[in-house]
């Protein structure tokens, strides 16, 4: 049994160093500007929004739409405070340089964003977590609706630059140059495993148990409120860092660009993964990207045979194609690609808890 | 009677409860008490408003009159109020107007020490039978997120799954630990239902029809059962049941409930020749 674990670990690590290993090879070999390394690139960081994400909706049954907001604030955050100081003048050319005048290193900005998110969180979910269901995603939805119009604020443009572009922040290929997308998958592999760590602690199973049935979980002594406002911030912690390794995937950043449509593309993906799956999240969201950007990009193409033309094939028909993929996959794969299991529990049958006490 | 008796056998005591939904007076001045290392039971036709004294006892309803004690410490008090003070029905409405109202909710009340089972079962579905029990132990869980998160409380994280497997031994589904919960028989998710309360530590164990869908085996095997758990765990039972074998096997004490009111008190001999408690059983005899 103990010799087991021991070389499941040692496979499961060997497994991870190779995934990073060929990833690294991967952008050595095509060059940063390929598309492979692009997909690699926002695959990596919509998994870990998806998985923040899936931490809410598939773990703890709160069906929140307001990551778009959240990713918005930690965007903000992390650009806000790195940009050089030397090109803060042209940037904030319309409201006098503006009001920061310091910036920070890349890595404490990143973690600025996940905390700046958090606290927007904490103060949004005190009214917010009292509904239940629709109204919650509603109300969710509604926060992040009006993140985006606070921080385009003309007022406070001072500290967003209002509705104009942030720009010249550090992004993945300036900080990085070659590395992209190893960066990318260090920092998003560090939160995917602290988002797995607490699942699996006793916060974790309690967080299931409010899932399962909010009035049991109550009477086994689960303060729902507590455990609900602590889901909800460290999900949003986690998008605000994904919010800002976006912005640095995007090389500028708008306010304008983190609409409600991005928050139902990460459900999406939740959905397709499976809801209550992290790895389903990760998978799901590296085929997302892949098909968007990538390989179904010829749907939008005008496309000739010979003499003939393709029908249908025009700006935007990707986005026909894929709500008929989402229509098939509610309709026949309820549970997404991975339903409520691990990738690593497939092989046992009776893999849920099969850790006990031995 | 209003006056606050700290008895020190006195596990729960109920005063004086009324509860009202709408125009509904689903429990009329119901009072009662539970002793400690007592089997009280709470019986009465369907709709008579045990469960409803459950829920009032447990948090999850404000009783709208009345006040609930445990071990002789106040955890729901009320009066009337608002919209209440006009359409209330029931009696002693301005008995409690001078105390302070006092409202816990359920996860407070189980930490203070009462804990329940469903009436319909409610496990946790997607967790296997031991998961259900390890949750249980979360409420007496002293690290924080982050402790638990980094496993800095492996220590406690030992003793919680220990303790899940022990309750889940002493209730005979050792076997069954890693199925899901949902997969296992009726009789068991019973079971495994009260292995859950137990879980919480508690002083006082509410137990919502235990026996409902069991076979009159099963159902002695339940009685043996709360007995020697109640006598393990020094606890003190209050349940609600309908299998009057059962009830009249383990009870110490037994009230009966019909239409929210309280029609009979008494031990299982004097409430089986009670004549109002056959009447509300069978009815009427109108010759």
């Amino acid at each position: 049994m103990k010799k087991n674990k021991n070389l499941r670990l040692i496979l499961s690590l060997a497994a991870i160093a190779a995934i990073y290993a060929g990833a690294w090879a991967i952008e050595q070999v095509n060059g940063s500007k390929s598309m492979v390394v692009t997909v690699m690139q926002k695959g990596a960081v919509y998994a870990l929004i998806a998985v923040s994400m899936n931490l809410l909706n598939g773990f703890t049954g709160l069906f929140s739409l307001g990551q778009a907001g959240f990713m918005l604030v930690g965007a903000y955050s992390y650009a806000i405070l790195t940009i050089p100081m030397a090109k803060r003048a042209a940037v904030y050319q319309y409201y006098d340089g503006g009001v920061v005048q310091f910036t920070i290193g890349l890595i404490p900005a990143l973690l600025v964003a996940g905390i700046v998110a958090a606290l927007f969180a904490a103060l949004i979910g005190l009214p917010v977590l009292r509904l239940k269901g629709d109204y919650l995603a509603i109300a969710t939805l509604g926060f992040a609706e009006i993140i985006r119009a606070f921080i385009q604020w003309d007022a406070i443009g001072p500290l967003t630059n209002g509705s104009n572009l942030l720009k010249t922040y550090p992004t993945l290929k300036t900080a990085m140059p070659g590395n992209t997308v190893l960066f990318t998958f260090i920092i998003v592999g560090i939160c995917i495993g602290l988002i797995l760590l607490l699942i699996n602690s006793t916060y974790g199973r309690a967080f299931k148990a409010i899932r399962d049935d909010e009035i049991a979980a109550e009477a086994m002594g689960i303060n729902l409120f507590k455990h609900k406002q602590m889901a909800f911030i460290i999900s949003s912690f986690f998008a605000g860092i994904g919010g800002a390794l976006l912005a640095m995937y995007q090389g500028t950043l708008q306010a304008n660009g983190f609409k409600s449509a991005m928050t139902y593309e990460i459900l999406l993906i939740v959905v397709i993964g499976g809801m209550g799956s992290v790895s389903g999240s990760v998978i799901a969201s590296f085929l997302f990207i892949a098909c968007s950007e990538w390989w179904l990009r010829f749907l939008d193409a005008e496309t000739m045979l010979g003499d003939f033309k393709v029908p249908l094939l025009a700006p935007g028909f990707r986005m026909v194609a894929f709500s008929v993929v989402i229509m098939v996959v509610v309709l026949f794969f309820r549970k997404g690609i991975m339903g409520d299991k691990e990738l690593w529990e497939l092989g046992s049958r009776r893999a849920k808890g099969g850790r006990s006490i031995k | 009677m209003s006056e606050i008796k700290t008895n020190d056998t006195n596990v729960l005591r109920l005063t004086d409860i009324t509860m009202q939904f709408g125009g509904v007076v689903a429990i009329n001045n119901l009072s009662l008490e539970v002793n400690q290392g007592e089997i009280v039971a709470l019986i009465g036709p369907n709709g008579a408003g045990k469960t409803t004294a459950f829920n009032c006892i447990t948090g999850v309803y404000e009783p709208t009159n009345g006040a609930v004690y445990f071990h002789g410490k106040p955890i729901a008090v009320n009066h009337p109020q608002g919209k209440m003070k006009k359409t209330y029905g029931g009696i002693n409405g301005d008995k409690y107007v001078s105390q302070k109202p006092v409202v816990y909710t359920p996860d407070k009340i189980t930490y203070m020490g009462i804990a329940r089972t469903f009436q319909n079962i409610r496990l946790f579905k997607s967790q296997t039978a031991f998961e259900n029990v390890l949750i249980a132990t979360h409420l007496r869980c002293k690290s924080n997120f982050l402790t638990a998160s980094f496993r800095l409380n492996m220590k406690e994280e030992r003793a919680m799954r220990k303790k899940a497997m022990d309750l889940l031994e002493i209730v005979g589904l050792a076997n069954e630990a890693n199925e899901l919960a949902t997969s296992l028989p009726y009789g068991k998710q019973r079971r495994l239902e009260i292995a859950r309360a137990l879980a919480t530590d508690p002083s006082l164990l509410l137990l919502d029809e235990p026996a409902a869908g069991m076979n009159p085996q099963e159902t002695d095997e339940l009685g043996e059962f709360i007995v020697d758990i109640k006598n393990r765990f020094n606890l003190t039972v209050f349940m609600i049941e309908h299998h009057m074998n059962l009830v009249m096997d383990i009870s110490d004490r037994i009230y009966v409930l019909d239409f929210g009111k309280q029609i009979a008190e008494g031990t299982p001999d004097e409430i089986q020749k009670n004549p109002v408690v056959i009447a509300a059983y069978l009815g009427v005899d109108e010759e």
